[in-house]
């Protein structure tokens, strides 16, 4: 790795760069690690409800591990200075995903529903896509700064992909909120969950030229740098736009996500936490505005603050009422400290979307606060090798990106467990990885392998200089 | 299933995970700090050699605590150039190595025509002690008025001379 030798004549130390380890065996390592665990859970389930090892569990084992051994070989060849912790990571998450997923496919009383479809088998295939995707992205995005020249033609893609489930005949309102659009044929596909990662290349791109504008034009007022007032347009753009998305789409989550991922970048662009405090305000001037009078969100704003009232009161056969909220509370609580083991609780009791929106609910009744915890830094420790990729790289756009990117990541982390947990109004959003939903699982893999090339191109090491293009310019000095 | 196997499944299955966690905790210690220490471990020798040459200059208790050499008593905290075209800029010396030359990914670019593309770095030794190394360049370091044909350690405030500009460390 390193290209010292041990003698210790002094020229050990005029060696420049010493190469940084690729790490890549860790990397194996780690993914063997994170195979094995889902696989232990798989049998743990398939023990507690059938009192047997599944018969599916080495088909399983050997996919989950296809997959992460296909995604190993990719980075080995196509990134080799990568970040050695995300892909066991995702790995990870995914599988667990996968298990809980499985588990609640085994529930009589989920079975019982009309619309009760295996989605294991799906999620394997949505994540196979995944990482298809990933693979892709590794080896067609060779350096990530060629993203930068579609600074606006991201911007317009992202728009699009945003107003799409608006479009009729094309959208499709699910349960309340439009962010899906129907593909006739394929299902469904939720735009928005892709126009993440567009939008981050947008606002890289963009503010890394603008950021000293931002930066520096400002008068200071009461410890706080005000920005002028005609810098402030791009962030009421959008905010509008996350406006229309909550008042035309109603959906809370995305709009926050949106909005919330600009007012990270911005921060770290401009580093003036003034923008910060204005994002926060605008946020809530606008969600509570919006939540006046849109049916939809004061349901969840409801449920949020008082879900014991709702449940009664969808148990008595109101509607727009939801009990999903205190089953998902309820759950946590039966769960305790240690939670109930695998197979073993009742979160199916949720019934619908209890796979997808409310699977946090299924981990915190089966695995316990100690299971959650280690989910939730699972998450932390994606989001952190995220940021690290953004401090080591050299290039301010790729800076941007990862954080954008592990922002916005961070930021949908939060805003589903957040809900689930009641920490803030429940939004229909995924949690990424674990949860059932194809565009999602997608889009995250995606997400993982342009951040895999960031650090890929932050941590490979320096090139050796260049035989001194100028050393002849150097003038010598003559001794008179 | 007995109630026992699966408090057992259920416990082990949390230990696991935990374990995972905790794994992927000690790689990232190890990213920060593993590839360091084989890099100290070279300049070490390089290092010990030239404090021997120098008759031990530095108190002595100084080589005992290597570890956090770093923050000891009369370390430099900044490199501050005192004459040439940069005159007045100052960087912190946080443990990284700082290149000096014409070229423009030096830490300090020096716009002088006297001066290399890649003149001369300086860097922290294991010990934390300032070394700075000329790396070849034209027309050479001067540390005072000698010529550096070694890598040297700096003392504070002793002038570096790059071509017209003159940097030295400082408290």
């Amino acid at each position: 790795m390193s290209s010292t030798t041990n003698s210790p004549t002094h020229h050990t130390s005029t060696i420049g760069a010493i190469g940084a380890p690729s790490r890549r065996n860790t990397e194996l390592g780690l993914l063997v690690f994170a195979v094995v665990i889902p696989v232990f859970a798989y049998a743990n389930v398939g023990l507690a409800i059938n009192d047997e090892v599944p018969a599916g569990l080495l088909a399983y084992g050997i996919g989950l591990g296809l997959l992460a051994g296909i995604g190993h070989l990719a980075v080995r060849k196509f990134a080799p200075y990568a970040d050695p912790l995300m892909l066991p990571l995702a790995t990870l998450l995914n599988g667990l995903g996968l298990v809980i997923i499985w588990r609640l496919d085994q529930s009589k009383r989920l079975q019982a529903s009309k619309t009760f479809v295996e989605a294991a088998p799906r999620q394997l295939l949505y994540s196979a896509m995944g990482v298809a995707l990933l693979v892709a992205v590794l080896i067609f995005l060779k350096d990530h700064r060629v993203l930068q020249r579609y600074t606006y033609i991201s911007m317009a893609g992202a728009l699009f992909l945003l107003l799409l489930p608006l479009v009729p005949g094309l959208g499709a309102n699910v349960y309340g909120a439009k962010i899906w659009i129907k593909i006739p044929g394929l299902g469904t596909l939720q735009p928005g969950e892709f126009a993440k990662i567009v939008l981050a290349v947008f606002f890289a791109g963009y503010l890394m030229v603008k950021r000293d504008a931002l930066a520096l034009a400002s008068r200071r007022f009461m410890g706080l740098y005000l920005p002028r007032g005609r810098d402030l347009g791009p962030i009421i753009v959008v905010w509008m736009i996350s406006i229309l998305i909550l008042v035309f789409e109603t959906d809370l989550g995305t709009s926050l996500l949106f909005f919330g991922m600009f007012v990270i970048m911005l921060y770290v662009a401009t580093e003036r936490t003034s923008w910060i405090v204005f994002g926060l305000l605008m946020s809530a001037v606008g969600a509570v505005g919006v939540a006046s009078f849109e049916p939809h969100i004061q349901t969840r704003v409801n449920a949020w603050l008082d879900p014991a009232n709702e449940f009664k009161l969808s148990r008595s056969g109101a509607l727009g009422h939801t009990e999903q909220a205190m089953q998902a509370l309820w759950a946590f609580g039966s769960g305790g400290t240690l939670g109930t083991g695998l197979g073993q609780g009742n979160s199916d009791l949720i019934g619908f979307a209890a796979n997808s929106d409310f699977i946090l609910a299924t981990f915190g009744e089966e695995l316990g606060l100690a299971g959650v915890m280690a989910i939730l830094l699972l998450y932390g420790l994606i989001v952190e090798r995220g940021v690290r990729t953004a401090l080591a790289a050299r290039d301010p756009f790729g800076k941007l990106l990862a954080v954008g990117l592990s922002g916005a990541f961070a930021l949908q982390v939060f805003v589903v467990a957040g809900g689930v947990m009641g920490l803030i109004p429940l939004t229909g959003m995924t949690l990424p990885f674990v949860a059932y939903g194809g565009s999602s699982v997608i889009a995250n893999w995606a997400l993982i392998g342009i951040l895999l090339r960031i650090s890929d191109t932050a941590r490979r090491p320096a090139p050796a200089p260049a035989p001194n293009p100028d050393a002849e310019m150097t003038q010598v000095v003559r001794p008179s | 299933m007995s109630e026992l196997t699966l408090t057992v499944m259920r416990l082990g299955f949390l230990a696991v995970l935990w374990l995972f966690v905790i794994v992927a905790v000690q790689v990232i210690r190890s990213d920060l700090f593993g590839t360091r220490v084989t890099q100290r471990g070279s300049r070490r020798e390089a290092g010990r050699q030239q404090q021997a040459a120098r008759q031990a200059a530095a108190p002595p208790q100084q080589r005992g605590q290597q570890g956090g050499g770093r923050q000891r008593r009369n370390a430099p905290t900044k490199l501050v150039v005192s004459e040439g075209t940069l005159t007045g800029t100052t960087v912190a010396l946080q443990g990284q190595t700082i290149t000096l030359g014409r070229a423009h990914d030096s830490t300090i670019v020096l716009d002088d025509d006297y001066a290399s593309s890649r003149h001369a770095r300086i860097y922290p030794d294991r010990d934390g002690q300032w070394i700075v190394e000329d790396l070849g360049s034209t027309n050479g370091t001067y540390l005072d008025r000698t010529r550096l044909t070694t890598p040297t350690p700096v003392p504070l405030g002793a002038p570096i001379r790059i071509g017209k500009t003159v940097i030295e460390l400082r408290k």
